[in-house]
């Protein structure tokens, strides 16, 4: 038992923990039942991702790229398409944006019912837990349709996508929309009127405006601080562009709040997937890919369930990449946990670790700490100026995003 | 003499206490798990896993007391077993009966609760650890409200014994109404010291991997799980004796009667258990201290004004 002298517990959840769905290790220094320090440790799933794609051709790297994440594959796997596309200067046709939407949209239902499900687990409220994966079985065998698969279901490809969407399936989806609104409307209310669950989740794990701009979260952990990160909104893509995202944020703040706006982000899902089956164009779904990249380099975000996802290609003109750089947002959410675990209680910290949604296996990367030969290095304020004269050239212009004050 | 052995060991007794324990734990974990739109076990489930884990090796931790360790299990099964023959089954009267018996009984519950604490702390291990500070803890919250609603209908009564408390109030069946409060606060109370959702702070699986008893296994869990389903059944005999005291006067319509009143205090109790998330440990002794506990001692206050003022 690692008692210390002064009577402090050092308690360690992880690396195999009942609470943790992937291996990942915290040491938690508790005071009583108090939260004194807690030591993030990750990397106990490190797949060399990146270098496996370095060594293989562009077409071989979108099934690794689809195995990215268990949960978000389509959102992986559009980055890296919508990457290879802008680099190629591929002209998508429309439905396969469409698509591409619709079943990104699916997956995002999947993720956050998975969420749901799983925190309502980390603080013992199983019923909950089991409700929403059944639900969730509706959103996967759609995707089973559409794909053949539950999970990776490798629509995606380059140049548009692979599987089409026929009339009695895109009836099929609005059905199961139907079934789906109608309980995560009844989530939403459990939410806010359950006095068990409120008292669980509120005011712990605070990350202020402050707080999430320090450590640079994103997606859903930003959003509850009031930060508008959606990249469906800040920075439309592919059928975004012609069909806006009502954004959700949220002023908790906490783990409370994150709660919130996934389940809000669900129903606008819901609301997204109307739109687009609705107005989805007739025509081509794909048109032919080249083989190889002219050299080059890229950098592209797409707004996966857990927040901003990027992906960066770097190419010298072969069939493979030179370069292939993979940001999951677990990544970026990981920064903050020590302080966000700190001074709350032991009961809180798998509810804590859990609302970031974590994604270890999507996360873990080696990182070589030598410096490299022509070393540069920018302020903050050089990057931000850097990245609005990068935006102003695309013909976005970033002075029009909401800040929030603070 | 053979008459009254046999009822000690077959029926109300010890046999009558482990079939129906096994029934009991089956509803819980049949309902529960409808209630969760799962399947749920096949009803000799319960049995299955107690047969399964009573062959299992043992694994005692090293820097353990070894002795203490074996007996604390035995202990805890022992003293709910016992308490168990003072709740009435067949009829209105119990197997042992006499003047006191409710604080006996009370008494013998609470053993499981410090076995549970001292398995702890006896494991030296830092999940087990924190289990058993959490079990104390938890305790300390309970007790008192629980004691007081049990001890409520009794000062009603004019009895300290279950059997002398059914016996008052199924002669006048409509003075159980006085004590629904306290009744609401034994169904709460009992849902904690089984350490049941929402109160399962103290083996809460996501936190501490199960609590004060993550380094018992084979046989000695076995007893440990046994304590915990018979304590269930338990709870639920004594809260139908003392807050559901409606009889006939006959034996075998008496005996179905109490299978209907326990069958309804488990299902509550598993209503209970689904529909809430886990409160922290914290947050329980609040909830203990600043709301149940005025309760029941408003309930005590009134009972004992009412002792006087009814004439009884």
């Amino acid at each position: 038992m690692s008692e210390r002298n002064d009577h402090k517990v050092v308690l360690p959840i992880g690396p195999q923990h009942p609470s943790l769905k992937e291996p990942g290790s915290f040491k938690i220094t508790l005071d009583g039942e108090k939260v004194e320090r807690a030591v993030v440790e990750i990397g106990y799933n490190h797949r060399g991702i990146e270098k496996a794609c370095e060594s293989r051709n562009y077409t071989q790297d979108l099934y690794i790229i689809e195995r990215v994440c268990g949960i978000c594959s389509h959102a992986h796997t559009s980055c890296f398409c919508q990457a290879f596309e802008d680099m190629a200067g591929l002209e998508v046709p429309r439905r396969a944006y469409y698509i591409r939407g619709i079943v990104g949209e699916l997956e995002r239902l999947h993720s956050h019912l998975l969420w749901l499900g799983v925190a309502s687990h980390e603080i013992g409220f199983d019923t909950l837990f089991m409700y929403t994966w059944r639900d969730r079985e509706l959103v996967l065998d759609l995707l089973a349709q559409i794909g053949g698969n539950r999970v990776n279901y490798g629509v995606n490809t380059f140049g548009g996508v692979r599987r089409d969407l026929e009339a009695d399936l895109m009836q099929d989806i609005l059905h199961v929309c139907d079934q789906l609104e109608e309980k995560i409307k009844y989530y939403a209310d459990l939410a806010t009127t359950e006095t068990t669950l409120i008292a669980r989740l509120k005011g712990i794990g605070v990350l202020t405006p402050e707080d999430v701009r320090h450590f640079s979260a994103v997606g859903p952990v930003a959003r509850a601080a009031g930060i508008l990160d959606d990249i469906r909104v800040v920075e439309p893509y592919g059928v975004y562009k012609e069909i806006p995202v009502n954004a959700v944020t949220d002023d908790h703040c906490d783990v409370y709040g994150r709660t919130l706006v996934r389940v809000k982000e669900m129903l606008e899902s819901i609301r997204l997937i109307r739109v687009m089956i609705r107005e989805i164009p007739e025509g081509p779904i794909s048109v032919r890919a080249p083989r190889k990249l002219p050299a080059g380099e890229t950098l592209r975000r797409v707004e996966a369930p857990r927040g901003e996802n990027i992906h960066y290609i770097r190419s010298n003109g072969s069939d493979m990449p030179d370069r292939v750089r993979v940001r999951a947002p677990s990544e970026a959410n990981w920064h903050g946990m020590s302080y966000m675990l700190e001074g709350f209680q032991l009961a809180d910290v798998p509810i804590i670790i859990a609302a970031i949604d974590p994604c270890y296996s999507c996360t873990d990367r080696a990182v070589s700490l030598s410096s490299g030969r022509d070393e540069q290095i920018a302020s903050w304020d050089q990057l931000r100026l850097f990245g609005i004269e990068q935006y102003k050239k695309n013909g976005i212009d970033p002075g029009s995003i909401a800040i929030r004050p603070f | 003499m053979i008459a009254s052995i046999l009822k000690v060991l077959l029926f109300p007794g010890l046999l009558f206490l482990g079939v129906y324990s096994f029934v009991l734990e089956f509803v819980d974990r049949k309902v529960y798990a409808r209630m969760q739109n799962r399947k749920g076990p096949p009803w000799y489930q319960p049995l299955a896993d107690m047969l399964k884990l009573v062959g299992k090796k043992v694994i005692l931790p090293n820097n353990a007391q070894k002795f203490v360790f074996a007996a604390l299990p035995t202990v805890s099964l022992t003293a709910v077993v016992t308490a168990f023959l003072c709740a009435p089954v067949w009829g209105m009267q119990a197997v042992t009966a006499y003047e006191g018996d409710l604080v006996a009984v009370l008494y013998l519950l609470s053993i499981p609760t410090l076995c549970h604490f001292l398995a702890g702390y006896n494991s030296h291990e830092v999940y087990s650890t924190i289990g058993a500070f959490r079990t104390l803890t938890q305790m300390f919250a309970y007790e008192v409200p629980l004691f007081m609603a049990f001890l409520s209908p009794a000062i009603l009564a004019g009895s300290w014994s279950i059997t002398g408390i059914a016996a008052f109030y199924a002669a006048r069946p409509l003075y159980v109404l006085i004590n629904l409060p306290a009744f609401l606060i034994a169904l709460l109370t009992s849902q904690s010291k089984l350490e049941r959702a929402p109160f399962d702070a103290p083996e809460a699986e996501t936190e501490i991997v199960g609590g004060a008893l993550v380094e018992y296994s084979g046989r000695y869990l076995a007893y440990f799980r046994a304590t915990a389903v018979s304590e269930l059944t338990v709870m639920a005999s004594v809260i139908a004796g003392v807050f559901l005291p409606f009889f006939t006067g006959n034996g075998a319509v008496d005996f179905a009667l109490y299978l209907v009143k326990t069958f309804a205090v488990v299902l509550v109790m598993v209503l209970l258990r689904a529909t809430m998330a886990r409160i922290r440990i914290d947050q329980t002794l609040k909830f203990f201290w600043s709301v149940l506990t005025p309760v029941a001692i408003a309930q005590m206050i009134l009972n004992l004004l009412l002792r006087g003022g009814l004439g009884l």
